[in-house]
């Protein structure tokens, strides 16, 4: 039986504008309007929009809700003032990755978290389930719309002043309020615009007006690969943990959360694998599964229009893990050669 | 530029969405316009070496878009003579002109009589409809 697809507030927008849609997590997204590479290259270049209205917000209230994000949450919550923003983990007993998030602290007793479309259901029960008196935990993923403009044209097409990552202030754009996030998903400067649903279409509309090019989850992937972004469900899972995929730099290992001793413990004793991004020097195309010759696998392959060949992720024996190193991707049975290279493979220049 | 949807009357053509192009007694083989527009832009193609023998109904290559992989189906058996290497160097030639300068692999037909079982345009066109 077909399983009905969720649709976000700017559904009508993509078709009107010719994406081709297809299924993600449960939701009928763009995956390209003119075309991935030239979308890519337009947030490279210049600016590009993205729905990102599928992905799951919650709002934690409360005098403890601190206290509750400190004991779920990988990362510092302390390190943050109310305005700012931080990349963090939900963690599992294990020390396994439930989902990356970015949290922002709305006051000293008020966060929002913005989760990945796909966990919006496990990190809610999570959540939920260790929730303690004088913490509250809402899911409010409908009450919101999400547009991502990415590229170094970005603010400017906006008319929004620079503002330090991690971010966030309340705001608006041609008279449509909006929470105004320095954040994103591309390696470009840039932001997220959290709007009421039912002003989503007329942001939509005024972010275009401005000239931001349309682009879909095709880009989206891309980019992010391009700068070695990890995505939950390929790269981290919840079989993985942040040590192995490089991310003990957002996991407080001072403080007791779902899975920080195991993570301590791993940390002593060294990860057998680690999470690399790697460039091939062949003509080729990675793609998730394929074996690496050593014992590794591909986590997220592309073709980088950036780079015009093929890039990846994938997790590699410590001892293959250094820059440089040499790998050989299973390509359907023909062996092609990858080289190691230093995250992030594209950083936008200063 | 992609190419807007076009299907040669001169071409005869497979089910897995290919064409043939029948010169004597050699083939010039392609992918559609509707198989490039369902792929979106290429970024590689994986041929076949010239010399190999490819057969009828089977994959003989591979071409890939960003998000995909797609086996290219022989329409016909035969021996590789050709390899397109203007494709090998720039796969987005295929979405430019998939009927000319986006042609894959010219083959020695193995089996002229194979010509007999492909499809005319008409027939190709309602299994695009269908699709």
């Amino acid at each position: 039986m077909a399983q009905t697809l969720l649709r976000t507030p700017l559904h009508d927008r993509h078709v009107a504008l010719g994406a081709r849609m297809v299924p993600f997590a449960g939701w009928e997204m763009p995956v390209q309007y003119a075309g991935v590479i030239q979308e890519h290259k337009a947030v490279r270049a210049d600016a590009g929009v993205f729905d990102v209205s599928h992905m799951g917000e919650f709002e934690v209230e409360g005098p403890r809700a601190t206290e509750l994000l400190q004991a779920t949450l990988s990362n510092d919550l302390e390190k943050i003032q109310p305005g700012e923003a931080q990349y963090t983990l939900l963690t599992n007993d294990r020390g396994g990755i439930i989902d990356d998030l970015i949290a922002y602290r709305l006051d000293e007793f008020r966060y929002l978290l913005i989760v990945n479309a796909a966990n919006r259901e496990v990190d809610f029960a999570w959540l939920k389930e260790r929730e303690i008196p004088g913490s509250d935990v809402r899911d409010v993923s409908d009450v919101y719309g999400l547009l991502a403009v990415q590229g170094p044209r970005a603010l400017e097409r906006l008319g929004l002043p620079e503002a330090r990552q991690f971010t966030f202030a309340e705001g608006e754009l041609d008279g449509i309020e909006c929470m105004v996030n320095r954040t994103g998903y591309t390696g470009e400067a840039g932001c997220e615009l959290l709007v009421m649903a039912e002003d989503a279409r007329a942001l939509w509309d005024s972010v275009l007006e401005r000239g931001a090019v349309p682009c879909g989850l095709g880009a989206r992937d891309t980019l992010r690969l391009e700068a070695s972004l990890p995505l939950h469900g390929n790269d981290i899972t919840q079989d993985t943990d942040a040590i192995s995929a490089g991310l003990g730099w957002c996991c407080d290992l001072d403080k007791e959360f779902s899975g920080a001793q195991e993570l301590r413990e791993l940390k002593a004793r060294g990860p057998e694998r680690k999470l690399i991004s790697f460039v091939m020097e062949e003509k080729a195309i990675p793609r998730q599964g394929m074996p690496v010759g050593g014992g590794g696998e591909v986590t997220s392959g592309t073709h980088s229009p950036t780079l015009d060949r093929g890039i990846g992720m994938g997790y590699v024996p410590v001892a293959s893990a250094a820059p440089d190193t040499e790998l050989a991707i299973d390509v359907r049975g023909k062996s092609r050669r990858a080289r190691v290279v230093k995250r992030p493979i594209y950083k936008r220049e200063e | 530029m992609a190419a807007s949807e076009s299907y040669p009357d001169d071409l005869k053509y497979h089910k897995e969405h290919d064409w043939a192009r029948i010169e004597g007694d050699e083939a010039v083989l392609g992918i559609t316009w509707f198989a490039q527009d369902a792929l979106g832009e290429l970024v590689h193609y994986e041929p076949p070496n010239e010399g190999d023998t490819i057969s009828r109904d089977a994959a003989y290559g591979e071409v890939e878009s960003v998000k995909a992989v797609s086996d290219v189906v022989a329409p016909l058996s035969g021996e590789v003579l050709e390899v397109n290497a203007k494709v090998v160097d720039e796969p987005e030639t295929v979405n430019e002109d998939p009927y000319g300068d986006g042609w894959l692999i010219r083959i020695r037909m193995g089996d002229p009589a194979e010509v007999d079982a492909l499809l005319d345009v008409a027939a190709y066109k309602q299994v695009v409809a269908e699709s």
